[in-house]
């Protein structure tokens, strides 16, 4: 009885702490993306791509990261960067329509030089 | 006097707004760099066209001067004047004397190819039958040598006339009976007329008369039958949509846009 008791508390416990240091990382990559998004908006894309990088990284689940980096990587001219950032970020999630949106803008451009070098 | 009520209510609300904003709308320009490294070349000869379509406007010496024009400003090669290539009497003259050859070699006549003269339209596929011109080294090689070893632009301009029939949607205004105004899609049949344009731009090295680069684009406009626009205005709003695509072969160019940055 005490032994099932311990195992139980145990599971609680494990799931307790998998979900702070989950949240952790969620709360330190949001504020990567959101010290990221400052920058970029002064212009300091150099920056931005530090930290969007340190976001993807601490949390890959994040698509945000992941969106913010394609547009960076797509404004220094890194297009097949830019093409798995904003791939990874539509994978993640497939439905938010902004994400969908820089995608498609930067395949237009991304498809039409393709087709100029054939 | 302020009231400072009413700033603290805005600038709560701001502070309310922006702690809600979960994305930014900012604008972006994203650089292209030229497909061509063309840093060995100081120069640039923009040398003729073998053009077909429509008579109704000279696509050789059109597509030339429009070319050239547009590399003064937008590039840093400099762009050599002189005169614009008959381009087609020239690759018209080295089939004929191909085929003299062909005959003299054989004894007796080779399928030639067709002289064009009492024709009065290229299609697409007879300016093929020219591209010939493009793989003689030796032609391109002597007119480098004539123009300081330039890079050389040549290739093919096809620009004819071309019209379309179907259903076409377009937006109504309708009033109802209290007066408001509304926008409905209607879809009717429309005769539609305008123009194709279908260029391949051929980079050749003026020093070695080699091809370098190849590029072929195909635009069309159409527009209501009743409208009647000139042949040379819809070429040039042809070529304006291409030539960003042309000018980021040789320089430099950047897109302007905007994207969405997530929190």
């Amino acid at each position: 009885m005490v032994s099932r008791f311990l195992l139980l508390a145990s599971a609680v416990l494990l799931f307790t702490l998998n979900s702070i240091i989950y949240a952790d990382e969620r709360d330190e990559a949001r504020a990567q993306v959101e010290f990221g998004i400052s920058v970029a908006r002064a212009g300091l894309w150099q920056e931005a791509i530090y930290r969007w990088e340190r976001a993807s990284k601490i949390d890959p689940a994040y698509a945000s990261a992941w969106n913010n980096l394609g547009i960076a990587y797509e404004r220094e001219g890194f297009f097949n960067e830019a093409l798995e950032a904003y791939e990874t970020a539509l994978d993640l999630e497939p439905d938010n329509l902004m994400i969908q949106q820089n995608y498609d803008l930067f395949r237009e451009i991304h498809d039409r030089l393709d087709e100029s070098f054939r | 006097m302020i009231d400072l009520t009413k700033v603290f209510a805005s600038t709560a609300l701001l502070l309310a707004v922006s702690a809600c904003t979960n994305y930014y709308e900012i604008g972006i320009e994203t650089p292209l760099q030229p497909k061509l490294d063309v840093s060995q070349f100081q120069r640039v000869l923009i040398a003729g066209f073998v053009a077909g379509g429509t008579e109704d406007i000279d696509g050789n010496l059109e597509t030339a001067r429009l070319l050239r024009s547009q590399l003064r400003s937008e590039s840093r090669l400099q762009v050599i004047d002189s005169d614009v290539l008959d381009l087609l009497e020239i690759a018209k003259n080295e089939s004929n004397s191909e085929n003299q050859e062909r005959e003299n070699e054989n004894g007796n006549s080779s399928e030639a190819i067709e002289n064009q003269d009492d024709e009065n339209e290229l299609s697409e596929e007879d300016l093929e039958a020219y591209d010939h011109i493009f793989a003689n080294i030796g032609y391109w090689r002597q007119l480098g040598e004539e123009h300081q070893n330039p890079l050389i632009v040549t290739g093919t301009i096809y620009f004819t006339p071309h019209q379309r029939s179907g259903m076409v949607t377009r937006e109504r205004e309708i009033y109802d009976e209290f007066g408001r105004r509304s926008v409905v899609p209607v879809r009717a049949y429309r005769d539609r007329r305008g123009f194709i344009l279908s260029p391949k731009f051929v980079f050749i090295d003026g020093r070695t008369g080699v091809t370098i680069h190849t590029e072929r684009h195909r635009e069309e406009v159409l527009y209501d039958a009743s409208r009647n626009t000139p042949a040379l205005s819809s070429y040039f709003e042809l070529m304006d949509r291409l030539m960003p695509a042309f000018l980021g072969a040789l320089s430099d160019q950047s897109i302007k846009g905007s994207r969405v940055l997530l929190k």
